[in-house]
C-alpha cells in the first residue's frame, strides 16, 4: 500500500511539475502576476509530494518489504538500520529518486527564500527547474520505477554491496547530490536570465549564494567519497581518476570557476555572458556525470547498447537540456552588454586566469574520461586513460593555478602593479624558500617532485596569510594589535576566501604526501612477527575471530613502535570481513592518524604456512587532505553567511535566511 | 527471480579476493621488484573497472603481475615488458595511452584548450579596448535609470564595490 502511495506520488509530482513548468513561464511572458505567482506554491507542493515518495521508499527499506523488487535486490533483513536507510539511495532507482527530490528541494528553497526576486525572474527560474524535474520524473516512471512489486515475495533480500555498508558512504551520495543537483538552480537562474535578456550585478548576487551552497556540499561529498575509498578499499589511495569520480569532479571544477566569475559580475558588472555559460556548463556536467554513472556506458559501450532504454532516455534528456540551453545562449547572449573595464593585470584579470585554468582543467578531465568511449564508438579501438594521463595533464595546470593564486588574490581591482604585489609578497617568498629547503633535507632522496609539491603548498599558504594580514594592516602606521582587532571586522566573505585558499594549500600538501611520500611493506607472517616500515616497527600481536551483525571477521592486532627506540606508538586493528548474505569479503584497515600522517595496517589472506599476508603503510600528511577539505567547506559556509549575499533573502525574517544566523560585524 | 539468483551467484564467484600484490609473488631482488611494481602500476587489470594490476584483487591481475615479474627477471627493460603486454592484449592494457594517431587529440587537447582559451581572452581584451575607445565611459551608463534605482535599493547599506571591509552597513540596524 505504502509503495503504491509512493508510486502515485511520483506520478502526481510529474503533473505538478508540468503545471509549474508551463503556467509561470506563460505568466512571465504575458506579464500576468497571478500566473507567475503560481510558481512558488507549485514548487512547495512538488517538494512535499516527492518527499512523500522518498519516505515511502525509505519505509519499504526500513521494514524490509521484500515485495518491492528494489528492496530485494539491495537490502537484507540483517542489515543494520543505518544501511537500510542508506540503501534507499544505494541503487539506480533510489538514487534517481534522491536526485529529483533534491531538485525539488532547491526549487522549494528558492520559492521560500527568493521573496524579493523580481517576480518574472523567480517565475522563470522555478519554471526551468520544474522542466528539469519533469524530465527526470518521466524517466523514472517509464524506465526506473523504484516501487515495482514482485509476487510471490522472497523471504530474504540479496543485500547491499558490503563495500557500500559504511558510514562514510552512507552519507556520501546525499551530500554529493545536494551539490550536484544544487547546480541546477544556477542553471535555472542562467536560463531564466537569458529569457529575460538581462544580467546585472543583482542577478549575480542572487545566483552566488545558491552556487556557493551547491559547491560547499559538492566539496563535502567528494571529500567523503575520497575518504571512504582511502580507508575502505584497502590500499590507501585517495583518488583514482575513476570515471565515476571524474563525473563529480568536473562539475566541481566548473562550479569553482563559476563562483569566481560571478564575483566579477557582481562587483564589476562584466564577464556576464561567460558566467551564464559557466552556469550552463556546470549543471550540464552534472547531467553528463549522471548519464555516465547511470547508463552503464562506462562499463562498456556494448553494455550500453544491449540495454539501451535507460541510457538513450538520459542521453535524450542531456541533449535537450544542454543543447536547448546552449542554443538559447547562442541566440540571446550576444545581446548582453559588458560593463566595467579592467587591465589584464588586475583582480579581474586574475579571476579570468583562474577561470581559464579551471576550465582547461575541467575540459582535460572531460576529454580524458570520454575519449576512450568516443574512440571505441568511432574506430573500435580500445584504450585506457588512467591516472598517468591525468598526472601529466591535469596536475601541471593545477600547479600553475596554485602558484598564480598566491599573486592573483593580492591584486587590486581594475588595474594592478605586478611589481608592487611581488614586493608585498617578499616575506611569503622567504617563508616558502625556507620551508622548501626543509622539505628538501627530509625528502629530496625519496622524491624531488614531493619537494616541489610541498613548496607550492607552502607558497599558497604563506601568500594567503600575507593577503589577509595586509588587508587589515595595509600600512605600517597601523599597529599590529590594531591589525588583529580589525580581523574580527572583516566581512565573512573575506574569511571564507582565506579559509578556502588555505584549504587548497593544505590539500596540495596532503596529496603530495599521500601520493609521493608513502612507505609500504608487504609481507607475510604470524603472531609475534615484526615488520619495519620506514621509522616504524609493526608487530602482529594476534589474529582473532570476531562476529559482526551481518558478517564474520578475522581481526589482526598490530602494535606499532618506534623502530629505533622501541617506544610504544599505537595499536591498530585491521579486519577482513566476510558477509553472510553474499559471501563477499571486505577489508577494514586499521588506521592511526595524527598531524604528521597515518599509520595504516591491513590484514590480508591467510597463507599456506599458517600465517597471513600483511600490508603496512606509513602515509605522511594524509590527514591534511581531510583537514583541507574541511577548510574548503568551512570557507564556503563562512562566505555563505556573509550578509552581503543574503540580499535575495527576505528582509524581515533575516534570521531564517538560508538557515544561517544573522551576524553583526563588530564595529 | 532468476536474475537475482544469477546476481547472487556472480557475486559469490567474484568474491574470492587475494588483495593486490602478494608477498609470494615478489621478486627477491629489491631493484627488480621495484621495477616490477613501477610497471604494474601502469598496467590495467583487464577485467576490472579502471584498476591497475598492482591494486587489483582479480585472478587475472595476479597472473599479469607474475608475468611482468617473469619478464623483468629475464632481463627485459620496462619498455620491453610493456611492448610484450601490448602485443598480447592491445593498447587497452596500458593505463597511460601511447602517443599515436588515434590518441593525438587526447594528448594535445589540454595544451590546445589552454591555447584557444588564452587566445579567446586576448581577443576579448583587444575587442573591449577598441569598443571602449569609441564610446568612452559607456560602461557605467549601461544600466537604465530604473535598473540603477533598483540596484541602489538592493545595495542600500552594503559594502562598497571594493569590498575592503571598511564600509559598515546601516541596513543591518534597520532590520
Amino acid at each position: 500500500m505504502i509503495a503504491e502511495l509512493g508510486h502515485f506520488a511520483l506520478a502526481l509530482a510529474a503533473a505538478v511539475a508540468l503545471v509549474q513548468a508551463v503556467v509561470p513561464m506563460l505568466g512571465a511572458a504575458r506579464g500576468d502576476g497571478a500566473m507567475m505567482a503560481a510558481a512558488a506554491p507549485a514548487a512547495l507542493v512538488q517538494f512535499g509530494v516527492l518527499g512523500i515518495a522518498f519516505a515511502a521508499l525509505m519505509h519499504a527499506y526500513i521494514t524490509s518489504d521484500f515485495s518491492v523488487l528494489n528492496v530485494i535486490e539491495n537490502s537484507h533483513s540483517l542489515k543494520p538500520l543505518l544501511y537500510k536507510v542508506a540503501g534507499t539511495w544505494g541503487n539506480h532507482e533510489g538514487s534517481l529518486l534522491l536526485w529529483v527530490t533534491v531538485l525539488a528541494l532547491f526549487g522549494a528553497l528558492v520559492a521560500v527564500f527568493g521573496r524579493n526576486l523580481p517576480p518574472s525572474l523567480k517565475a522563470r527560474t522555478l519554471s526551468v527547474q520544474a522542466l528539469i524535474t519533469l524530465g527526470f520524473l518521466v524517466f523514472m516512471l517509464l524506465t526506473s520505477n523504484p516501487f515495482a512489486r514482485v509476487f510471490p515475495p522472497p523471504i530474504e533480500g540479496t543485500d547491499l554491496n558490503p563495500l557500500l555498508q559504511d558510514p562514510g558512504l552512507a552519507f556520501h551520495p546525499p551530500m554529493l547530490y545536494v551539490g550536484y543537483v544544487g547546480l541546477s538552480i544556477s542553471f535555472s537562474f542562467a536560463v531564466a536570465a537569458l529569457i529575460e535578456g538581462k544580467v546585472d550585478a543583482a542577478w549575480a548576487r542572487w545566483v552566488r549564494p545558491w552556487t556557493l551552497l551547491a559547491w560547499t556540499f559538492l566539496t563535502a561529498g567528494i571529500a567523503l567519497g575520497s575518504w571512504w575509498a582511502y580507508y575502505e578499499l584497502g590500499w590507501g589511495g585517495f583518488w583514482y581518476w575513476d570515471p565515476v569520480e571524474n563525473a563529480s569532479f568536473m562539475p566541481w571544477l566548473a562550479a569553482t570557476a563559476l563562483l569566481h566569475s560571478a564575483i566579477v559580475v557582481e562587483k564589476r558588472d562584466t564577464l556576464k555572458s561567460w558566467t551564464i555559460l559557466l552556469a550552463i556548463i556546470a549543471f550540464g556536467l552534472s547531467l553528463i556525470g549522471t548519464f555516465l554513472v547511470r547508463s552503464g556506458v562506462l562499463t562498456s559501450v556494448h553494455a550500453f547498447a544491449s540495454d539501451p532504454d535507460r541510457g538513450i532516455f538520459i542521453l535524450l534528456l542531456l541533449v535537450v537540456a544542454i543543447g536547448g540551453s546552449l542554443g538559447l545562449y547562442a541566440w540571446r547572449a550576444p545581446g548582453l552588454q559588458g560593463g566595467g573595464l579592467f587591465r589584464p593585470v588586475s583582480r579581474e584579470g586574475a579571476l579570468v586566469l583562474n577561470n581559464l585554468l579551471l576550465s582547461a582543467a575541467a575540459a582535460t578531465v572531460f576529454v580524458g574520461t570520454l575519449y576512450p568511449l568516443f574512440l571505441e564508438v568511432l574506430t573500435d579501438d580500445k584504450i585506457s586513460v588512467g591516472p598517468p594521463y591525468f598526472n601529466l595533464t591535469f596536475t601541471p595546470i593545477m600547479g600553475v593555478l596554485v602558484i598564480a593564486l598566491g599573486v592573483g588574490a593580492m591584486l587590486p581591482w581594475k588595474r594592478g602593479d605586478l611589481g608592487a604585489v611581488t614586493r608585498r609578497l617578499t616575506v611569503a617568498c622567504v617563508v616558502t624558500a625556507v620551508l622548501m629547503g626543509l622539505a628538501a633535507l627530509l625528502y629530496w632522496q625519496r622524491s624531488a617532485l614531493a619537494v616541489a609539491g610541498l613548496g607550492m603548498a607552502a607558497w599558497l599558504a604563506a601568500a594567503t596569510l600575507t593577503q589577509l594580514w595586509q588587508r587589515v594592516r595595509p600600512t605600517a602606521r597601523i599597529g599590529v594589535g590594531e591589525g588583529v582587532r580589525r580581523m574580527a571586522g572583516l566581512p565573512r566573505a573575506a574569511w571564507g576566501m582565506t579559509l578556502a585558499h588555505l584549504g587548497v594549500a593544505v590539500i596540495v600538501a596532503g596529496a603530495t604526501g599521500a601520493s609521493l611520500l608513502t612507505q609500504e611493506t608487504i609481507s607475510s607472517g604470524g603472531p609475534g612477527d615484526r615488520f619495519t616500515v620506514g621509522d616504524y616497527a609493526f608487530t602482529l600481536e594476534s589474529v582473532d575471530r570476531v562476529a559482526g551483525p551481518n558478517y564474520a571477521a578475522e581481526r589482526g592486532t598490530f602494535r606499532v613502535t618506534d623502530a629505533e627506540t622501541g617506544d610504544e606508538i599505537a595499536t591498530l586493528h585491521g579486519e577482513r570481513r566476510r558477509y553472510v548474505a553474499g559471501g563477499q569479503e571486505t577489508t577494514e584497515a586499521g588506521i592511526r592518524s595524527d598531524l604528521g600522517g597515518d599509520l595504516y595496517a591491513v590484514l590480508g589472506q591467510p597463507t599456506d604456512d599458517g600465517g597471513w599476508t600483511v600490508r603496512l603503510y606509513r602515509k605522511p600528511l594524509v590527514p591534511w587532505l581531510w583537514i583541507g577539505s574541511g577548510l574548503l567547506v568551512l570557507g564556503g559556509l563562512f562566505s555563505l553567511s556573509d550578509r552581503r549575499l543574503r540580499v535575495g533573502a527576505p528582509r524581515r525574517s533575516g534570521t531564517r535566511a538560508g538557515g544561517v544566523a544573522r551576524t553583526q560585524p563588530a564595529e | 527471480m532468476i536474475r537475482s539468483l544469477l546476481l547472487a551467484l556472480a557475486v559469490v564467484v567474484a568474491a574470492l579476493p587475494a588483495l593486490a600484490v602478494q608477498p609470494d609473488e615478489m621478486l627477491d631482488d629489491p631493484a627488480l621488484e621495484r621495477r616490477a611494481r613501477e610497471i604494474s602500476q601502469d598496467v590495467r587489470c583487464l577485467v576490472c573497472q579502471n584498476q591497475s594490476i598492482d591494486e587489483s584483487n582479480a585472478d587475472l591481475a595476479r597472473d599479469l603481475r607474475v608475468l611482468v615479474r617473469e619478464r623483468v627477471k629475464q632481463g627485459d627493460t620496462n619498455q620491453e615488458v610493456r611492448d610484450y603486454l601490448v602485443a598480447r592484449y592491445g593498447d587497452y592494457v596500458l593505463l597511460k595511452p601511447p602517443f599515436g594517431l588515434s590518441t593525438l587529440l587526447l594528448w594535445a587537447s589540454p595544451a590546445l584548450l589552454l591555447l584557444v582559451g588564452a587566445l579567446a581572452v586576448f581577443l576579448w581584451f583587444r575587442g573591449r579596448g577598441r569598443a571602449s575607445a569609441t564610446q568612452a565611459g559607456g560602461a557605467e551608463a549601461a544600466l537604465s535609470a530604473e535598473e540603477r534605482r533598483r540596484l541602489d535599493r538592493l545595495l542600500a547599506g552594503e559594502d562598497g564595490p571594493e569590498d575592503d571591509g571598511s564600509g559598515r552597513d546601516p541596513g543591518d540596524r534597520r532590520a
